[in-house]
């Protein structure tokens, strides 16, 4: 595993494409500290958005696991690329007779996969630690640490999301092919959406119906619905919306056990299928 | 001797309709030069390809090393190179061939001498995109000697090189088939298979067409170049002698093709016997230039 990973952060480490874009990925993510810093006024009241409780724990675990999870795309185009590369270049072909097997080879992308996921949501964790200890205004240890699934959450969406783009890259076999896949896909999957509810069921946007049961299995769809956007649920905003509405809105932002699943069945397709794609295509 | 590869009734079909390899079977031998000759799109690549691991076979079977170990395992005592070099060309010589060696599991310390090797030393440090076409080539038998393997396979190295670039290649592959490494070489210059090599399977079309060692590929058809005052007599001699096969006329010599080999001495003798004094008699034999077209003749 270490022979692997050491192999394949060499290929991705001295490109510098990929260099850059891991490198503005992370510096990004740290720029999530800089909302902290936000201040706009609304006539002589000042409100800065640190002090509004989005970095209130344990809500800071799902506002910057959500945030976070916006600039995946830097890193799905490294593990797109990392992959059309190799067809590109013939390299993928060299590396068989050179004795990696196709198993191997789709290992030791798979444990690229695995580690960005993971930098990714210690990165996240180490941040968000961080600035809660700094603007939190409860800091015991039991709210510190409760609602951690939201990082967990985060985990297994980057992983399923970064398995498809590498399924992606081998099925194309061309880096800008396979983000323009990538995008129809998810075009697909609105249209998919849109046409099932309302064109052949004749649904609204009030009740729930057969597409809405349907599309919550779409791959796209599962990793999005896994982090909820975190803004409504933020207690300035509550405040807002029950002042002006007058009634809660009733919204379960929870992690659910059955989203996690079916984001991880997904994962084990593309893998599977990539690797059966890779088994049976003539090189 | 230890058997290296052997290769059994193996078949490709691609997509169903073209049948690239038929029934090729054939044994490598420890030690021995071997070539691959054939036409472009007999298949030699294709063979390769499959024994190599990156193309699937339609049936038939190959062993490695006698079938110890599985293929992938296997690759890593073998040295190929397929076509055109393949390379990361964002990297350094001396990176990608640090990678090589992360693959096969060697250690990194053969890097320079095998860059020494191929004359690419002073150039380790430039990314592999600035190289030239001849450099490539040698860069990659540089990174398919890394592990000092014990059978080197070579797809066209020569292809689309300058006469110097040709030169270099073969002298590489002399030294390395000195050093007593087993090679097999694919490829359609006939010349250098003839110069480098001791055995050769000849494909056409995916099927194999002649197994064996050169010198028996050219020895079994050496025929004469006679010349005399008088044609006809000396053609209807010949048609009588028991070994002559064929008789053709070309440029006013008559050439005969034989069915067992006899002395030039001997047919002379006979000749004089049947009251006939030539005034040329040549013993040849074909190239394997020639022998190669003559066989793979539609």
């Amino acid at each position: 595993m270490k022979r692997l990973l050491s192999i394949e952060f060499q290929k991705i480490w001295k490109n510098k494409a990929s260099r850059v874009l891991l490198l503005a990925y992370f510096v990004l993510l740290s720029f999530i500290a800089l909302i902290a810093s936000i201040k706009f006024s609304i006539g002589t009241f000042e409100i800065r958005i640190a002090d509004q409780g989005i970095f209130n724990f344990p809500y800071i675990w799902h506002f910057n696991s959500y945030i976070a999870s916006l600039f995946k795309i830097f890193l799905a185009i490294v593990i797109v690329s990392m992959m059309a590369n190799e067809y590109t270049y013939g390299t993928l072909k060299q590396n068989l007779i050179d004795g990696l097997s196709k198993k191997e080879f789709i290992l030791s992308k798979f444990l690229v996969v695995g580690t960005f996921a993971v930098a990714s949501t210690l990165f996240v964790f180490v941040m968000s630690l961080i600035l809660g200890y700094s603007f939190s205004s409860y800091n015991e240890m039991g709210i510190v640490f409760s609602d951690l699934e939201y990082l967990l959450a985060f985990f297994v969406k980057l992983t399923a999301f970064f398995s498809f783009c590498l399924f992606l890259g081998i099925l194309v076999k061309r880096s800008a092919f396979a983000l323009g896949f990538l995008f129809i896909w998810f075009i697909g999957e609105n249209i998919f959406y849109w046409l099932v509810k309302f064109v052949i069921l004749g649904g609204n946007d009030k009740t729930k119906n057969f597409g809405d049961t349907i599309i919550q299995f779409f791959p796209m769809e599962a990793m999005s619905n896994l982090i909820k956007e975190p803004f409504t649920r933020l207690s300035a905003i509550k405040t807002i919306e029950t002042t002006i509405g007058g009634a809660k809105a009733a919204k379960d932002y929870s992690v659910h056990f059955s989203e996690v699943s079916i984001v991880l069945v997904w994962t084990f397709i593309f893998i599977l299928t990539s690797y059966y794609i890779l088994k049976k295509r003539d090189l | 001797m230890e058997t290296i590869l052997k290769i059994t009734n193996l078949n490709k079909i691609f997509n169903r309709k073209l049948h690239a390899v038929k029934n090729v079977s054939f044994e490598i031998k420890k030690g021995n030069v071997y070539g691959i000759l054939g036409p472009n799109g007999s298949g030699k690549s294709t063979t390769l390809g499959i024994v190599l691991n990156v193309v699937n076979k339609t049936s038939g079977d190959f062993e490695w090393f006698g079938g110890k170990s599985n293929t992938h395992d296997a690759l890593k005592k073998v040295g190929a190179i397929i076509e055109r070099p393949n390379f990361y060309p964002y990297m350094t010589a001396k990176e990608n061939l640090e990678l090589v060696c992360k693959i096969k599991g060697t250690s990194l310390s053969k890097v320079d001498e095998k860059l020494e090797l191929v004359g690419l030393l002073e150039r380790k440090n430039d990314k592999f995109r600035t190289y030239s076409l001849g450099m490539k080539q040698r860069l990659a038998i540089a990174s398919a000697l890394l592990n000092d393997p014990e059978i080197l396979i070579l797809d066209e190295p020569t292809n689309g090189l300058d006469p110097q670039g040709i030169r270099q290649i073969r002298d590489i592959i002399r030294i390395i088939a000195s050093q007593g490494t087993t090679i097999l070489l694919a490829s359609h210059l006939l010349d250098e298979v003839e110069k480098v090599c001791s055995h050769v399977v000849v494909l056409r079309k995916g099927e194999m067409l002649y197994q064996g060692s050169v010198h028996d590929m050219i020895e079994n058809n050496s025929f004469f170049e006679l010349k005399s005052d008088d044609k006809e007599q000396l053609k209807l001699a010949l048609q009588n002698h028991p070994s002559v096969e064929k008789i053709e006329e070309e440029e006013g010599k008559i050439l005969v093709y034989l069915n067992q080999d006899i002395a030039a001495k001997d047919l002379n003798s006979y000749l004089f016997e049947q009251k006939i004094v030539l005034e040329h008699l040549v013993k040849r034999k074909n190239s394997l230039e020639e022998q190669f077209l003559e066989l793979t003749k539609n």
